[in-house]
């Protein structure tokens, strides 16, 4: 077991700024760590990207788990201190990441279309007034995720599309209020992408589950 | 910011669709960070470069040593200057502006923005 990254930079003021990592972080590195074999051997990636870095605490753990400098780790927020202290959680902890401060990936497409070979996000997935998502306080903003909490889910879900390669696979965290099943149906129907259930975990009243995706003709499996 | 990131970066405001890229790099303030050698990510990663405009990129900032035309074969020297001009040359402050719109993107403390206001996107 990897230990968690370093995070001792970070304190309660920070956390004023940006999202604290908490049981859904920690859910998406148990399941980075439990994917790891799949991940190096069957994908080799040479591009990851993750949407909505935060603290980057998930991103430095994925490159501790790569090692050896044999990724770029592109990350965007749309909060600037987020990608400042992304680039400065993944510097303690000895790993460069390529921080972003964009609107999901907007700049990065098309340059990026197909060639994302592990895609991660832990969005904004509470259930809020539609409202919310536009809230101008920035730790709102970092939660909030409107109607069923799919608002900004649903913004992310074709830009997934977009970005994969033959080979990538997207690691999405949800809630049980998100309809995970309804999310899996419409990425077979809209996208033939395969999906399953990496790992999920009850943290109070919320159940936490880790969605995997590939594309048609990858076994899920493999 | 590196240049592998720059690679990937194209104007995204309401309506520029063509010339729109690479952004021209300008007032710039550059550092050098080692990092570990990896051949084998660098050359998959060469791969999904546009070449062309890195080279334009590079020699904006003053780099001038990497070949016109992608050799076929990725010598040692090769990859050891690919490295330092990736990955380990960092644009810690800086413009970029689209050839085509004269939008301005900034780079402030390694990071580019590309965050726009409402009217532009
Ligand atoms: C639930 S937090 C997760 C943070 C971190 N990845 C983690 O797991 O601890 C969601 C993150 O997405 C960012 N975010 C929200 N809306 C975004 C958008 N439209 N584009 C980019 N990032 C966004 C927030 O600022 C916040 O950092
Ligand atoms: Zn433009």
């Amino acid at each position: 077991m990897l230990p968690t990254p370093n995070l001792d930079h970070l304190s309660s003021k920070d956390y004023e700024q940006i999202y604290e990592p908490s049981e859904d972080t920690f859910l998406l590195l148990d399941a980075l760590e439990s994917e790891i074999t799949f991940i190096k051997n069957e994908i080799n990636p040479c591009i990851c990207l993750e949407i909505g870095s935060g603290s980057g605490c998930v991103s430095t753990f994925l490159g501790q788990l790569l090692g050896n400098n044999s990724t770029v780790l592109f990350c965007t927020d749309i909060n600037p201190n987020a990608t400042s202290i992304t680039v400065e959680t993944g510097r303690r902890n000895s790993i460069y990441l390529d921080s972003i401060t964009t609107n999901l990936t907007s700049g990065l497409l098309p340059r990026l279309y197909h060639s994302v070979d592990i895609l991660c996000c832990n969005p904004p997935y509470a259930v809020t007034p539609h409202e919310d998502i536009y809230s101008k306080n920035i730790i709102e903003k970092a939660w909030a995720g409107g109607i069923n909490g799919r608002e900004v889910i649903d913004m992310i879900l074709p830009l997934a599309n977009d970005l994969l390669s033959d080979n990538g696979t997207f690691y999405l965290l949800v809630i049980s209020d998100n309809k995970p099943d309804e999310i899996r149906e419409k990425m077979w129907k809209q996208y033939q992408f395969h999906s399953e259930v990496v790992i999920s975990r009850l943290a109070g009243r919320e159940k936490l589950i880790i969605l995997k995706f590939r594309r048609n003709g990858r076994n899920i499996n493999d | 910011m590196r240049l592998v990131t720059h690679n990937m970066l194209q104007c995204h405001v309401r309506g520029c669709n063509v010339n729109n890229y690479p952004l021209q790099l300008s007032e710039v303030e550059i550092e050098i960070q080692e990092t570990e050698f990896n051949s084998q990510f660098l050359r998959s990663m060469i791969r999904k470069l546009e070449w062309s405009a890195l080279i334009n990129s590079a020699r904006e900032i003053g780099i001038t040593t990497l070949p016109e035309v992608l050799p076929d074969d990725f010598d040692e020297d090769f990859l050891r200057n690919i490295h330092r001009v990736l990955l380990e040359t960092h644009i810690q402050q800086g413009k970029m502006t689209c050839p085509n719109c004269n939008h301005v993107y900034l780079v402030r403390d390694g990071i580019p923005n590309m965050l726009l206001n409402e009217s532009e996107t």
